[in-house]
C-alpha cells in the first residue's frame, strides 16, 4: 500500500493519546487501592489527560486530511457514524470523538475536583468507562486493517494487539517523561511499565514481522485472471501514465529501502526507547523525553512500514508498475 | 443522485448522424450534442459497416474535436525563422489564397510539374487527383506507395481485386481463415465483428505473423514467421497442394489462365506469352478470349471454353501444328514450385516443414470436403447456366506484413495464386469482391506516357496514376528516364500504381530528376511518421542551396492539427475536423462497399468549424476556380460551384454521364441510383438515411463476379467497368512477361536502360517466386542480425492521436519488444534503455521483453513517439522523451548497387516502400547515457491560434468550453 | 432477485479498448461524471476510467498466448466494498445488484477501495470522491432510449460482442446460458466475494486430418498427363532371361 501520512499521523498520535490516558488512569486506579501515591487532581491527572487529549486532537486533525476534502469534515463526516453496524471505520469514527469526549470529561472532573470526596470518586467510574472506550477505539482502529481479509499482512489479531501495545508503549513512555515533571515519584513506575509494554510490543510486532515474512499469498496471478499456467506475464496495464491503482497500492520504493525502514523502526521504536527508559527511569527528564521522542519517530517509521509492507491483491493486476 | 436518473443532466440535446474519421474504416456514427458540445459518439446501429459498434479511437472523437493541437488560423512562417522551428504569424484566408494563387498560376503557366501535391491518410483522392490532373502536374500521389500498393497491385494484377477496401474474406461462411501479416488494418470494426462471429461459429483461425498481438491473440493457432519470408511459405504450401492434388481443378480450368497454353519457343518474340488463335488488335484492358487449351480427349489444341472441352492442366510439353512447343501455365507453375519444398521453406521461414505440410493439407481438405452450395442460379460470361453457387470455405486476409517488403509484390502474387488454386475467388466462404471490383487485369486507367504530356496551362494528358499493361504505358522520356518527381511508372518501379510518395522529398531536395518549386502536403505527416529516414528528411526540408534559397522553395501544409510537418511549412492551411465538414466516401475513389453491393457514404457537419478552419475540399474548389481549372469553371471562366457540397451534387464524370461522386439518390428527385442526373437535394437525402447509400445487388450478381454475366453487364451499365468481359485469374502473368521480354531486348517497344535490364528481368517474373528482400541482400546480416518491424496499435491512428487526452493514456510511449533470449544475449534488461541500430541510423529506446515475439524480430507500435512540442504536448510529454520513432533507422533509399545509386528502398515492381525490410542490431545503452530517446528534437512552441492546453480537465459536454478549466 | 452483470468473452476479445473509451465518453458527461484527466497533454497523463483492458502473455515462445483482459467493477454479490464504507455511500442496490457510490455521501476516505481485491474502484482526485463502473445505470433504465440501446456503453460499442450484459440470476438469460455452457468463471473466487461479472475462457478449434483424406479416387491429378520418368537404374527385368 501507499503509506499516507495522514493515516500514519492519525494512528500514531491517537495511539499516544490513548496510551497516555491509560497511564494516567492506571496511576489513579493504583492510587485508589494505595499501590501508588495519589497525585494532585489538576496538576497531574487533569494535565496528564489534557496532554493525552491534545495528542488525540492532533490525530483528529490529521484524520481530517485523510478525508477527500477537509470540508467533508463539516459537511459529510457525520454520515460516517451511520454504518456502525458493518463498518469498523464507522465505528472508529464513533469511538474517536466519543473517547475524546470521555477523556475530556475525565480531565474536567479532575480539574474541578468534582466529587473527589465521594466513596467511589466519579473519576474512577468515568475513567473505567473511558478505559473501555479507549480499548474500543484501539479495537476499531486495529480492526479497520485487521478486518481486510485480502490484505494478508493485516488480516491477523496481531494487528489489533500491536495497535494496543504500541499505543500503550508510547503513551506510557510519554507518561514517564510527564511524571518526571509533575510527579517524580511515579517516574519509575511509568518507566518500568513503558519498558514492559515496549518489550511486549517488540515481541508481538516481531511476531507479525515473522508471520508476514512467511505469508503465502492466497490469490495468485492464475486466480486473478483465471488462467492455469505457470508462466504468466503482464505486458500492459491498460494505461502508461499511472492510475489510482498504481498510486494507492504501491509504495514505489525499493526492497532495500523497505528493509532499512524495518531496522530503523525496530531500533527507534523499541531498542532505543528501552535503553533510554532504562537509563532515565531514575527521573532524568531529558532521557525520558528523548525516549518518547525517539519512540514516536520510530512509530512513524513502524506505521509507514506497516502500510508499505501490505501487499494488496489488486497489485496482481498491476505487475508492470 | 437519484437511483434511476434520466439520460442527461439537462441541457439541449440533439442527435445527428455522420461518418467517423478517426481512421479510414469510416464507420457510421451517431453524435449526441448537449448545448452544442459533443456529448456522446456512438456507432450507428443502422450502418452496414459497423452495425453500431465502435473502436477506441472512434469513441474518443470528443478529445480530438476539443484538442489543443487544433489549428484554427491560416499561418505564415515568420520572416527569418527556420523551417522546423514552427514560428508562425496568423494571416487571413484572403492572403493565403492570394499567395497560393499567384504562385500556382505562375507555375502552371510555365512548368506545371514544378507543383507537387502529395496527400497522406486522406480519402478524397478523386478530388485531389482531379485537381492535380487538371492543373497539369504529373506530381501527384496519395499515401498508397508507402502504404500497401503491393497488396493492391499484387492482387489486382492476379485476381482483379484485392483485400483492404477492395474485397475481403467471407467469414460468415468460411470454415478456415488464415490471416497473414495483419495487425489492425483498415477494415477495423467489420473485421472484428466478423472474426468473433466466425470464432463463435466454430471456424478455425490461423494467424501467420512474427508477433502475436490483437487479432492474432485470439487465433486458434499462431504461426510465428521470420519477416519477409512469407513468399517462401506460400509457395511451399502451394507446392504441397499441387503435389497432393488438393487444388480445385474445375475452377482453375474455367476461371483462370491455368490451362492456357504458353509459347515455349525461346527464339520466338512471343516466348512466354499465351498462344493466341487469332490476333485481333488487343485494345483496352480486357483479356480477349482467344487463347488455347490442350484437350484431353481430342489430344489437340482447342480454343478455351469450347463447350465440352476437357483440357489438361498439367502435362508434357505439347507441340502446335506449326511446331511451337507449348505448355500449360499450370505446368509452368508446377515446375516453378518444385524447388519450393516444405523443407526448403522451413529453413527460410523458421516454420517446421510438418507445419507447412499440415497447413497445406488443412487448406486443401477444408476447401475440398466442406464445399458450400447456395441455391442461387447464375449465368457465366460464356453463357453457361449454373443452378447454384458453390464455394470452398477457406479464406485469407493479408496486409502490410506482406506488402511492406521489397519482395511483397511477388509474395502477394503467390498468395493470389494460392487462393486461386484453392478455388476461393469471389465464392462463398472464400474471398469476396466489393464494388467497383473486380476490375479488368490490369484496370483501364493509364498515366501519360511521356514528357510531352505535361504542358503549361493544360490538363495532364492521362490520369496522374494508372495501371500499366505493358512497357509502352510507362511514364518515361525517350531515354527511359522518369517524368515524375517520385520516379513512379519508370523502369525503376514500373507498376508503381500508387506513386512513391516516400521518395518525393528526397528527390525534390536532390533535384533528381529535377527541382520543383512548390510542395503541397495534405493530411500527411512527412516530417515524421510517413517518411523513411525521418531525421534526414527533416534536414532536407530545411536545406538551402549556395544562394541561400531553400532547395524545396515553398511548402504548403494543409492539416487540422499541429503535426511535426506543420513546423516545416511556409504556409499552413487549417483544416476542419471530420465533425465539421462535408465529405464523400465515393464510388470514384475508395468507397465502403460490401460483398453484396456498392455502398458509399458522406459526412455532414455536426458542429460548426472551429476558429477560421476551412475544409480542404473548399480550399481546392476555391483554388480550382481561381486557377480556372476546367472542371471548376464555366466556359466563360467564371466560377462554376459555390462550394464543395454543390460541386459534389453537380459534378459528372462526363457531361450527362449521370455518374458523379455519390451513387445514391440520383436523378432529379432522388429516384435513381448509381446513375442519374444530379439531384440538388442529394445531401439531405443522405443525411436523412444515416449518411450512407447501400445498393443491394440481386443475389445472382453477388458471386463469381469475375465471370458473372449479369453482374458484369450491370457493372458496365452503371459505369463501373468499361467492359463486360470475363476477368480470368492470372496464375501466370503475361503483363509481367511483357516487361521481362522488354528487359531481355526481345521486344520492339520501349526497353529499360542498360543498368536496369537485369533488375526488370529478374523481378518481372510471370510466375510468383521468392527472393530475399533487397535490403537484406545488401546488408551484412552478421552485423545486423535482426528484423525490425512496426505494427498498428488498435487504439491509435498513426501519429494523430497523441493529441487525444484519452487515447494517449493508453499508449503514452512505446517500447521495443524483443524476445527475452535475444535481449539477454545482448545484455539488455526488461524495461532498460537500449539502442536499435541499422546501417542507416540508430535510435535509443526502452526494451520490453515479449514471449509473443519471434526471437529474430524486434518490433514496436508505430508512430507513438513524437517530436518535442508537436501536437501541442508539453516538452516533458512522454511521447517525446520515452517514445521513439523507428523510422529513423529505415532508409528511403538502398545502398548503391547494380540498379543504381539512388534507388528507392522499395519493391522493384511496384515501388512499395520496404518498411519492414530493415535489419538491425541491438545493444544496451550505457549507464552514463541520458535516459531519453534519441534522436530528440528542440521543442516547438504551440502555433498561434491553437487552443489553450489545460493542466487538467474534466470533460462534461455542455459545460466544458465554458468552465472546464482547472 | 435480479443481479445484473457483464460476462466477458476472452475467446473473442481482441484488446481494442473500444469498451474503455466508450465507457469514458458516456460516463464523463453522464450522471457519474465528470471523469478527470490529469496532465492530459503533459508528462504521465492519468485520469479516471471505469474500465481498463490489460494484456498478458502466457507461456513461452512459440507456445505463447496473448490474452486481452478487460476489467471493471465486478458487482460482487458479497461485495466487500460495501459494508466497510462508513457513510453508506458505497452501496449495493436491492433491485438489480448494482454496486454504486453515492457521490453526495462519500467522504473520500478510500476505505472501500482498499476492501476491493480487484482494484476496480478509482478515486477522483479532483472531485475527491470514489468512482467506479456503474453498469451504466443511467442507460439501462433510460426510457429515452430504444430498448435495444438500454445497455451499457461498453457493451454497445464492443466490436466483437465480447461483452454480454444481463441478469445472472435468471437461469434463462443469455449471460447465464453463456456461463453455464461456456465454462464461465469468476475472478479470485477464493475471497468469497462472488463477483457477478464472469469471464468466458479461450476455446480452440482444431482440425483433425486423416491419412485417407489425402488419397482419394477423385484426385484431380489422375486426370493429368503426368509421365512417369523411366528408371535409369538396372532392374531385375534387365537380368532375367
Ligand atoms: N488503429 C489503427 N488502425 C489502422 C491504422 C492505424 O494507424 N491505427 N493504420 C491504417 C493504415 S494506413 C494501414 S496501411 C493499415 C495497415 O494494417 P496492417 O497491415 O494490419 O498494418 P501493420 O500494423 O503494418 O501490420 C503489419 C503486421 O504484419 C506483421 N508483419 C511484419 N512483417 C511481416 C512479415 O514479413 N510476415 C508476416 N506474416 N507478418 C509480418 C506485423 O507484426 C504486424 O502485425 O491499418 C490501418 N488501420
Ligand atoms: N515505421 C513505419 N512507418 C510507417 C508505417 C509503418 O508501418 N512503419 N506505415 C506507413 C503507412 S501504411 C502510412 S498510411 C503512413 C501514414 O502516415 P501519414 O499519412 O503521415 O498519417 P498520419 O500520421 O495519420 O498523419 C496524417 C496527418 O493528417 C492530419 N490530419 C488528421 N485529420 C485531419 C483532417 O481532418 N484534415 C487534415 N487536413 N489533416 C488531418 C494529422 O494531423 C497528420 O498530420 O505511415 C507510414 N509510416
Ligand atoms: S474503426 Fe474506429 S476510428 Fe475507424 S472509422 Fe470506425 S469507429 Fe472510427
Ligand atoms: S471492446 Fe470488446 S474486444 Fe475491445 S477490448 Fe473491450 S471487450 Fe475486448
Ligand atoms: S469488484 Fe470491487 S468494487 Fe466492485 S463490487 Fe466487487 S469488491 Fe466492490
Ligand atoms: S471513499 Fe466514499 S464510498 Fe468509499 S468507503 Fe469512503 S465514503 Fe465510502
Ligand atoms: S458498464 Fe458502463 S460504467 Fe461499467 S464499464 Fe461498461 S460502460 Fe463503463
Ligand atoms: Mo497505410
Amino acid at each position: 500500500m501507499h503509506p499516507a501520512f495522514s493515516v500514519i499521523f492519525l494512528t500514531t498520535l491517537i495511539g499516544v493519546g490513548q496510551g497516555m490516558f491509560l497511564a494516567v488512569f492506571t496511576g489513579e486506579s493504583y492510587a485508589a487501592v494505595h499501590l501508588l501515591p495519589g497525585q494532585d487532581s489538576s496538576a497531574f491527572y487533569a494535565l496528564g489527560t489534557a496532554v493525552a487529549l491534545a495528542f488525540m486532537v492532533l490525530g483528529l486533525f490529521a484524520a481530517v486530511f485523510h478525508l477527500g476534502k477537509p470540508s467533508y469534515f463539516i459537511t459529510r463526516a457525520w454520515r460516517g457514524i451511520t454504518q456502525w453496524r458493518t463498518s469498523w471505520l464507522s465505528r472508529e469514527l464513533i469511538m474517536l470523538p466519543l473517547t475524546m469526549f470521555l477523556v475530556f470529561l475525565y480531565a474536567v472532573f479532575h480539574y474541578f475536583g468534582w466529587g473527589k470526596d465521594l466513596a467511589v470518586p466519579p473519576t474512577l467510574v468515568l475513567g473505567s468507562i473511558t478505559t473501555a472506550a479507549v480499548f474500543g477505539l484501539f479495537l476499531a482502529t486495529g480492526m479497520i486493517y485487521a478486518s481486510l481479509k485480502f490484505i494478508r499482512e493485516w488480516y491477523c489479531s496481531l494487528t489489533v494487539i500491536n495497535y494496543v501495545l504500541l499505543g500503550g508503549a508510547s503513551g506510557f513512555t510519554l507518561a514517564a517523561a510527564f511524571s518526571a515533571y509533575q510527579a517524580p515519584e511515579l517516574v519509575t513506575f511509568y518507566a518500568i511499565w513503558a519498558m514492559i509494554i515496549t518489550a511486549a510490543g517488540l515481541v508481538t510486532r516481531g511476531a507479525s514481522l515473522i508471520r508476514n515474512a512467511r505469508i503465502k499469498p492466497i490469490a495468485t496471478m492464475q486466480s486473478a485472471i483465471g488462467v492455469r499456467h505457470t508462466h504468466i506475464q503482464q505486458k500492459s496495464m491498460g494505461m502508461m501514465g499511472g492510475s489510482y491503482n498504481t498510486r494507492e497500492y504501491f509504495h514505489h520504493k525499493t526492497r532495500a529501502f523497505l528493509k532499512s525502514v524495518k531496522w530503523i523502526f525496530l531500533v527507534l521504536a523499541f531498542a532505543a526507547p528501552l535503553a533510554l527508559l532504562a537509563l532515565g527511569q531514575g527521573g532524568n527528564v531529558e532521557l525520558l523525553l528523548a525516549a518518547f521522542g525517539v519512540q514516536y519517530v520510530g512509530l512513524l517509521f513502524e506505521r509507514w512500514f506497516f502500510f508499505a509492507q501490505a501487499n494488496h491483491p489488486q497489485n496482481l493486476y498491476y505487475q508492470t508498475v | 443522485m437519484s437511483e434511476t436518473p434520466s439520460a442527461s443532466t439537462g441541457g439541449r440535446i440533439e442527435v445527428k448522424t455522420t461518418t467517423c474519421y478517426m481512421c479510414a474504416c469510416r464507420c457510421g456514427i451517431r453524435v449526441t450534442l448537449r448545448d452544442g458540445e459533443v456529448r456522446y459518439i456512438q456507432g450507428n446501429p443502422e450502418h452496414p459497416l459497423n452495425k453500431g459498434v465502435m473502436c477506441a479511437k472512434g469513441a474518443s472523437g470528443i478529445m480530438k474535436q476539443y484538442s489543443p493541437a487544433r489549428l484554427t488560423k491560416p499561418l505564415r512562417r515568420k520572416k527569418g525563422a527556420e523551417r522546423g522551428d514552427g514560428q508562425f504569424e496568423e494571416i487571413s484566408w484572403d492572403e493565403a489564397f492570394d499567395t497560393i494563387e499567384e504562385r500556382l498560376a505562375h507555375i502552371r503557366a510555365t512548368d506545371p510539374k514544378k507543383f507537387a501535391l502529395f496527400t497522406g491518410r486522406d480519402q478524397m483522392q478523386a478530388l485531389t487527383g482531379l485537381f492535380a490532373k487538371n492543373y497539369g502536374t504529373p506530381n501527384y500521389a496519395a499515401h498508397g506507395g508507402f502504404c500497401s500498393v503491393n497488396m493492391a497491385a499484387g492482387m489486382i494484377y492476379t485476381i482483379g481485386g484485392s483485400f483492404w477496401e477492395f474485397g475481403g474474406p467471407d467469414l460468415e461462411r468460411s470454415k478456415l481463415f488464415i490471416m497473414i501479416g495483419t495487425a489492425e488494418d483498415h477494415h477495423s470494426n467489420p473485421m472484428k465483428i466478423e472474426l468473433s462471429k466466425f470464432k463463435r461459429n466454430g471456424g478455425r483461425f490461423i494467424s501467420i505473423n512474427p508477433v502475436r498481438t490483437g487479432y492474432s491473440a485470439i487465433a486458434d493457432e499462431w504461426i510465428p514467421i521470420r519477416p519477409g519470408t512469407d513468399g517462401a511459405l506460400l509457395l511451399a504450401i502451394s507446392q504441397e497442394i499441387l503435389k497432393t492434388g488438393l487444388y480445385d481443378r474445375d475452377f482453375l480450368i474455367n476461371y483462370s489462365n491455368a490451362a492456357e497454353l504458353v509459347n515455349m519457343d525461346p527464339n520466338s518474340p512471343e516466348y512466354g506469352m499465351f498462344v493466341r488463335f487469332e490476333v485481333p488488335p488487343e485494345e483496352g484492358c480486357f483479356d480477349p478470349q482467344n487463347k488455347l487449351w490442350w484437350d484431353r480427349t481430342l489430344n489437340k489444341p482447342i480454343s478455351t471454353h469450347t463447350p465440352g472441352a476437357d483440357p489438361y492442366l498439367l502435362g508434357k510439353e505439347f507441340k502446335l501444328d506449326d511446331g511451337t512447343p507449348v505448355k500449360t501455365s499450370f505446368q509452368l507453375l508446377k515446375e516453378r514450385l518444385d524447388q519450393y519444398t516444405p523443407e526448403w521453406a522451413a529453413g527460410v521461414t523458421g516454420i517446421p516443414a510438418e507445419t507447412i505440410r499440415r497447413l497445406a493439407h488443412e487448406m486443401g481438405i477444408t476447401a475440398r470436403d466442406e464445399k458450400i452450395e447456395l441455391p442461387i442460379p447464375w449465368i457465366d460470361t460464356w453463357g453457361n447456366e449454373h443452378q447454384s453457387v458453390t464455394g470452398n470455405p477457406v479464406s485469407f486476409h493479408a496486409m502490410r506484413g506482406l506488402a511492406a517488403h521489397s519482395n511483397g509484390f511477388q509474395t502477394i502474387r503467390a498468395l493470389g495464386v494460392l487462393m486461386s488454386i484453392l478455388g476461393t475467388i469471389d465464392r462463398p466462404g472464400g474471398f469476396r469482391h466489393k464494388a467497383p471490383f473486380p476490375r479488368p487485369i490490369p484496370p483501364c486507367p493509364k498515366t501519360p506516357t511521356g514528357p510531352e504530356d505535361v504542358q503549361p496551362n493544360t490538363p495532364l494528358n492521362g490520369m496522374p496514376l494508372g495501371w500499366p499493361a505493358d512497357p509502352d504505358d510507362l511514364f518515361v522520356d525517350d531515354d527511359g528516364n522518369p517524368v515524375r518527381i517520385d520516379k513512379g511508372f519508370s523502369w525503376e518501379y514500373p507498376l508503381s500504381v500508387h506513386g512513391l510518395m516516400h521518395n518525393a522529398i528526397t528527390n525534390a531536395w536532390r533535384g533528381d530528376p529535377y527541382k520543383i518549386d512548390t510542395l503541397m502536403l495534405f493530411m500527411a505527416n512527412m516530417a515524421w511518421n510517413s517518411s523513411m529516414n525521418t531525421d534526414k528528411i527533416r534536414m532536407m526540408l530545411n536545406d538551402k542551396d549556395e544562394t541561400g534559397e531553400y532547395k524545396i522553395p515553398f511548402i504548403i501544409v494543409a492539416d487540422a492539427f499541429q503535426s511535426e510537418t506543420v513546423a516545416f511549412a511556409d504556409l499552413v492551411l487549417p483544416d476542419t475536423t471530420y465533425l465539421e465538414r462535408h465529405d464523400v466516401m465515393s464510388m470514384l475513389d475508395r468507397p465502403i462497399s460490401e460483398f453484396d453491393g456498392p455502398v458509399d457514404s458522406v459526412r455532414v457537419p455536426v458542429v460548426p468549424p472551429t476558429g477560421d478552419c476551412k475544409p480542404f475540399q473548399e480550399v481546392l474548389i476555391e483554388l480550382g476556380s481561381r486557377l480556372k481549372l476546367p472542371p471548376f469553371v464555366n466556359a466563360d471562366g467564371s466560377r462554376k460551384y459555390r462550394n464543395y457540397p454543390e460541386f459534389i451534387t453537380k459534378f459528372e464524370t462526363a457531361p450527362g454521364s449521370g455518374i458523379g461522386f455519390l451513387a445514391g439518390w440520383r436523378g432529379k428527385g432522388g429516384e435513381k441510383s448509381m446513375r442519374g442526373e444530379p439531384n440538388p437535394s442529394q445531401w439531405e437525402m443522405y443525411a436523412k438515411n444515416n449518411c450512407v447509400y447501400h445498393h443491394h445487388l440481386p443475389r445472382s450478381y453477388q458471386y463469381m463476379r469475375n465471370w458473372n454475366q449479369g453482374y458484369l453487364q450491370w457493372a458496365q451499365a452503371n459505369g463501373m467497368t468499361r467492359y463486360a468481359e470475363p476477368i480470368n485469374l492470372h496464375i501466370y502473368s503475361e503483363v509481367l512477361q511483357k516487361f521481362r521480354l522488354a528487359a531481355q531486348g526481345k521486344t520492339v517497344g520501349r526497353q529499360p536502360p542498360a543498368h536496369l535490364r537485369a533488375r526488370v528481368e529478374t523481378f518481372f517474373d510471370p510466375l510468383p517466386f521468392y527472393h530475399e528482400p533487397i535490403e537484406s541482400q545488401l546488408t551484412d546480416k552478421h552485423k545486423y542480425p535482426l528484423n525490425a518491424v512496426t505494427q498498428r496499435p488498435m487504439a491509435m491512428y498513426h501519429s494523430w492521436d497523441s493529441q487525444n487526452a484519452w487515447l494517449r493514456q493508453i499508449h503514452t510511449y512505446n517500447f521495443l519488444y524483443i524476445h527475452p533470449r535475444t535481449a539477454q544475449a545482448a545484455g539488455i534488461e526488461d524495461g532498460g534503455w537500449m539502442w536499435v541500430e541499422s546501417m542507416h541510423g540508430k535510435v535509443r529506446c526502452m526494451a520490453r521483453y515479449s514471449e509473443a515475439t519471434e526471437p529474430g524480430t524486434v518490433w514496436t507500435w508505430n508512430a507513438i513517439g513524437k517530436a518535442s512540442g508537436a501536437w501541442n504536448l508539453t516538452p516533458q510529454a512522454n511521447e517525446a522523451n520515452q517514445g521513439f520513432l523507428l523510422n529513423h533507422v529505415i532508409s528511403e533509399e538502398l545502398p548503391a548497387h547494380d540498379a543504381g545509386e539512388h534507388v528507392s528502398n522499395s519493391d522493384p515492381v511496384t515501388g512499395q516502400a520496404g518498411w519492414y525490410d530493415v535489419r538491425v542490431r541491438v545493444y544496451p545503452a550505457g549507464a552514463d547515457e541520458e535516459k531519453q530517446t534519441f534522436p530528440h528534437y528542440k521543442p516547438v512552441k504551440p502555433a498561434p491560434g491553437t487552443p489553450k492546453r489545460r493542466k487538467w480537465q474534466n470533460y462534461f459536454a455542455g459545460l466544458f468550453t465554458q468552465k472546464g478549466d482547472a | 432477485m435480479t443481479q445484473l452483470a457483464l460476462v466477458i468473452d476472452l475467446n473473442v476479445c481482441v484488446g481494442c479498448h473500444a469498451c474503455v473509451t466508450s465507457c469514458k465518453e458516456w460516463n464523463t458527461s453522464g450522471v457519474s461524471g465528470p471523469m478527470f484527466d490529469d496532465a492530459p497533454y503533459g508528462k504521465d497523463p492519468t485520469g479516471t476510467f471505469f474500465n481498463r483492458v490489460q494484456t498478458y502473455e502466457i507461456g513461452c515462445f512459440p507456445n505463447t498466448e496473448t490474452l486481452h483482459f478487460p476489467k471493471s467493477c465486478l458487482h460482487c454479490e458479497e461485495a466487500p466494498c460495501v459494508p466497510v464504507c462508513p457513510t453508506g455511500a458505497s452501496h449495493k442496490r436491492d433491485q438489480d445488484g448494482i454496486v454504486l457510490v453515492d457521490y453526495d455521501k462519500c467522504i473520500g476516505c478510500k476505505y472501500c477501495s482498499w476492501a476491493c481485491p480487484y482494484g476496480a474502484r478509482e478515486f477522483d482526485e479532483h472531485q475527491k470522491v470514489m468512482k467506479k463502473c456503474t453498469l451504466c445505470y443511467d442507460r439501462i433504465y433510460n426510457q429515452d432510449f430504444p430498448e435495444s440501446e438500454r445497455k451499457p456503453a461498453c457493451v454497445l460499442s464492443c466490436p466483437t460482442s465480447a461483452r454480454l450484459f444481463g441478469d445472472v440470476h435468471d437461469p434463462e438469460s443469455d449471460v447465464s446460458v453463456a456461463i453455464r455452457e461456456r465454462g464461465g468463471y469468476q475472478l479470485m473466487p477464493e475471497w468469497g466475494t462472488k463477483p457477478a461479472n464472469h469471464y468466458l475462457p479461450r476455446r480452440k478449434t482444431r482440425k483433425q486430418i486423416h491419412a485417407e483424406d489425402l488419397v482419394r479416387v477423385d484426385n484431380p491429378l489422375s486426370k493429368e498427363d503426368i509421365r512417369r520418368e523411366t528408371s535409369k537404374d538396372i532392374t531385375l527385368d534387365d537380368w532375367l532371361m
